[in-house]
């Protein structure tokens, strides 16, 4: 189990240093900063100075350098936009992001786990082929078009929800739906796979032919069972909530670290958008970590492996 | 099986239930609307501003909240465009670097501090000065200092002849309460903005809401008149659609920059006003007439000419634009300062076109890439003209620092840009930015520079149209520049709301009231 660990660590970290590289390169080929920071009506003096300010007129590596020294460090540098602190710029507006991706996945799971069971019940079947254009419906559709869809329905026709910002979780429900959607098919299929071959198994026979109600049957012994695997897609799901929450929380006027990572792009925030990249990679990194243990720890076969 | 392991399988079990709590105690019924029935003035900004202390802030957001905590010494008229006493009562200009100032008497800041010339001369001093780092250098560079000659009385030195200096403390030097900021510096007032004007913050929610009230003691004989409605509430929105349909659902009053096809539906609804005004932003085409980004067909002027006769401006001014949009044919907006409009003007004519061409010797046309960064479809509308007279034109787009930054190294020949003159009603805020040396001044015609320093020196204003008109002119008959059109915003509120939209790219809320 120990050199399972270690070797599982070791590619985290190494995964966390590849996107913090690559993170940190493509933001700078995406134009000159300087000039994006010095503003319009901005003198070459002016862009001169504050190259050399941020020092942004040495070469790359020494740059990602003294960035990854600072981070280690805690420090995530100053937000060149806001002139604040980018941790303090994050910690404000993570609680949004994370209710929002909570949200998101207690709808995913509440609609992919019922289907998943209802079509493993009948393979093949009508119900069974619904569930999976249902699936493939979410998967195929591209969210920021399906919230539109839902403001236009629920919102505008419909007068019944909030259309955007905060002000109660009411507001919450409509970017819960459109994010926690696309997680859908994924957990659904596995859901319905693992029912499938948990149906199947002997001691599900066995249990039927104690006599067991189906009911029972179906949530005590075979449910519990066929989530097993589920549970690690869902953390690897909330990771990708996490990230994908940039265009829902645009759409929806939430000002999580999406909308942040979204704006800071376009002004060329730099020092905000590597720190938010790099955070939401290490929560991402984590959460497939542990992911990972937990399936270790319930499977002998993986640690072995 | 484990106790640890049963307590995992229970795990989303849990989290659900406990969401479910959470919900059921913090599920109240969303806040009322906004509107006239509750006297709530709503109205959304696509991004949040980078700071609410404004000389911590670059972004035209920016200024709109100013105008509403803030006052200025001098109040700029953005119908008429004349100046009239805010915050001073009168000025004079002593010689071409010093400006004397009376002040307002019996003003008070929000926090109830008396108003009076200490404010003035520490937000004129220390603002231009570089410990207070402002975001906006050319804001305060031209300032040397301020001077207190009596206790409603300053006197101004600037470092050098500024003519524009009454259009820059008509905007962007609101005047701030010394004890205050001296007591909470920067931070404080971001946190707790205090001016004079008439509304004051109530509430600041990051990345979502700022909350004003009005100023119950605000200055009775104000220029920006005394505020009628109760609250304003600047909200966040970034995507377009959610703000059309918070408008729809009565969420927000007021949403500006709305596109062509949107405005013609909003247009049909009763309960909304849509309406079109000019701003002072401008379009052009920039040719690198120089030969920076090495030898081509643009470094002589018949191909510049015949490409201005071949892009038919007026037909994309009519078919691609909202509403209220012109066509341009200076370089600088029409109604500032000395933006004489007797230049040359280069009439739609592709057969012309293609004569000229054929003159410079390019009959069959020529390759060139157009670098752009906003308009993709108004570059496209020209990449087609310029196809008719046998040109093909292949866009490059890039962000606005990138393509800038291209031009200013030389390395574009043709690039589709816009210049918003920072709302500064003055041609030295427009053509002297591009033609007097500076870094954007990728022309280097010396004729050209010599008549724009003269008309930004000079504090006479018959000399200073004089030499503007003939800088102008030459640059019209070089087509350093190909002027194209004004850009109008479309504006979109309840027909509950008396709002006038204005040139200057701001909308005056605090001149707003409920019909």
């Amino acid at each position: 189990m120990l050199g399972f660990l270690v070797k599982r660590l070791a590619l985290a970290l190494l995964v966390a240093v590849t996107v913090s590289v690559v993170g940190f390169v493509l933001l700078r080929a995406s134009g000159d900063i300087a000039v994006a920071i010095a503003g319009e009506g901005a003198t070459e003096t002016d862009i001169q100075a504050v190259r050399q300010q941020y020092g942004f007129d040495r070469p790359l590596p020494v740059q990602y350098v003294e960035w990854l020294g600072k981070t280690l460090s805690g420090d995530l540098g100053r937000s060149v936009y806001f002139n604040v602190p980018v941790a303090q710029l994050i910690a404000e507006r993570l609680p949004v992001t994370l209710l929002l991706g909570a949200l998101s996945l207690v709808f995913a799971l509440a609609l992919s786990i019922p289907l998943g069971v209802v079509a493993a019940l009948r393979p093949n079947s009508l119900l069974d082929h619904a569930a999976l254009w249902l699936a493939v419906f979410g998967q195929a559709m591209p969210s920021f078009w399906f919230a539109l869809l839902l403001i236009l329905v629920l919102g505008v026709w419909g007068r019944l929800l909030p259309i955007s910002g905060t002000g109660s979780l009411l507001n919450y429900v409509m970017p819960a739906i459109a994010l926690g959607y696309y997680a859908t098919p994924a957990i659904m299929r596995l859901t319905r796979a693992g029912m499938v071959e948990v149906l199947g198994s002997d001691y599900i026979r066995t249990a039927r032919a104690k006599g067991l109600r189906t009911g029972k049957v179906l949530f005590k012994h075979a449910l519990r069972n066929a989530v097993i695997p589920v549970v690690s897609l869902a953390a690897v799901q909330f990771g990708f909530m996490l990230s994908g929450s940039i265009v829902i929380e645009s759409i929806f006027a939430l000002p999580g670290v999406g909308q942040l990572a979204w704006i800071s792009l376009q002004r060329s925030d730099f020092t905000v958008v590597q720190g938010i990249v790099l955070m939401l990679s290490v929560i991402y990194i984590l959460l497939a970590l542990l992911a990972d243990l937990f399936n270790a720890w319930l499977d002998p076969r993986i640690r072995v492996a | 099986m484990s106790k640890e392991l049963r307590t995992y399988r229970r795990l989303p079990l849990l989290a659900l239930s406990g969401v479910m709590l959470l919900g059921a105690t913090a599920l109240s019924p969303a806040p009322a609307h906004a509107g006239k029935a509750d006297d709530t003035l709503t109205f959304a900004l696509e991004q949040e501003v980078e700071a609410v202390n404004f000389y911590q802030s670059t972004s035209r957001d920016g200024v709109i909240l100013s105008r509403l905590i803030w006052d200025t010494l001098i109040y700029r008229d953005p119908e008429s465009g004349a100046y009239e006493p805010g915050l001073a009562t009168s000025w004079k200009w002593v010689d071409a670097t010093t400006i004397d100032f009376d002040l307002r008497q019996g003003v008070t800041f929000q926090n109830g501090e008396p108003f009076d010339a200490d404010d003035v001369v520490f937000t004129l001093s220390y603002f231009p000065s570089p410990e207070a780092k402002v975001k906006s250098r050319e804001s305060v560079a031209w300032i040397d200092h301020a001077e207190k000659l009596g206790q409603y009385k300053v006197r101004l030195f600037l470092k050098a002849p500024f003519p524009a200096a009454l259009e820059f403390l008509a905007s962007p030097l609101p005047i701030y309460p010394k004890d205050y900021y001296q007591k909470v510096g920067a931070e404080g007032m971001e946190a707790a903005p205090v001016g004079t004007g008439p509304y004051k913050v109530t509430k600041i929610v990051k990345g979502e809401s700022i909350t004003f009230e009005r100023n119950p003691n605000y200055y009775k004989d104000s220029p920006k008149g005394e505020p009628q409605i109760g609250h304003i509430v600047m909200r966040t929105i970034p995507d377009k659609n959610t703000q059309l349909a918070e408008l729809m659902t009565g969420g927000v009053d007021w949403i500006w920059k709305v596109d062509k096809d949107q405005a013609e539906s909003l247009r049909a609804m009763p309960q909304l006003t849509v309406k079109d005004a000019e701003t002072m932003r401008i379009g052009y085409l920039t040719f690198d007439a120089a030969g920076k980004a090495g030898p081509s067909p643009l470094t002589n002027v018949k191909v510049r000419q015949a490409i201005a006769h071949a892009i038919n401006r007026q037909s994309i001014v009519d078919n691609l634009f909202a509403g209220g949009a012109r066509v341009v044919d200076t370089a600088c907006f029409p109604e500032q300062f000395g933006c004489d409009q007797t230049v040359k003007h280069y009439d739609y004519d592709p057969a012309l076109a293609k004569k000229l061409l054929a003159e410079a010797g390019y009959p069959d046309g020529f390759e060139i890439q157009l670098n752009g960064y906003r308009n993709r479809d108004l570059a496209e509308a020209m990449v087609g003209d310029l196809a008719k007279v046998g040109i093909k034109a292949t866009l490059n787009y890039g962000k606005y620092a990138a393509i800038r930054d291209m031009i200013r190294s030389g390395k574009s020949k043709m690039a589709f840009m816009t210049w918003g003159s920072n709302s500064i009603g003055d041609v030295s805020a427009s053509t002297s930015v591009f033609f007097t040396g500076g870094a954007d001044d990728t022309y280097g015609d010396a004729e050209v520079k010599a008549e724009l320093d003269k008309g930004d020196t000079s504090t006479d204003p018959a000399v200073r149209k004089e030499a503007y008109s003939k800088a102008l002119h030459r640059i019209a008959d070089q087509a350093y520049w190909l002027p194209l059109w004004s850009y109008p915003y479309t504006y979109a509120y309840t027909s509950d709301l008396n709002f006038t939209p204005t040139s200057d790219e701001i909308p005056h809320f605090a001149q707003a009231s409920w019909k």
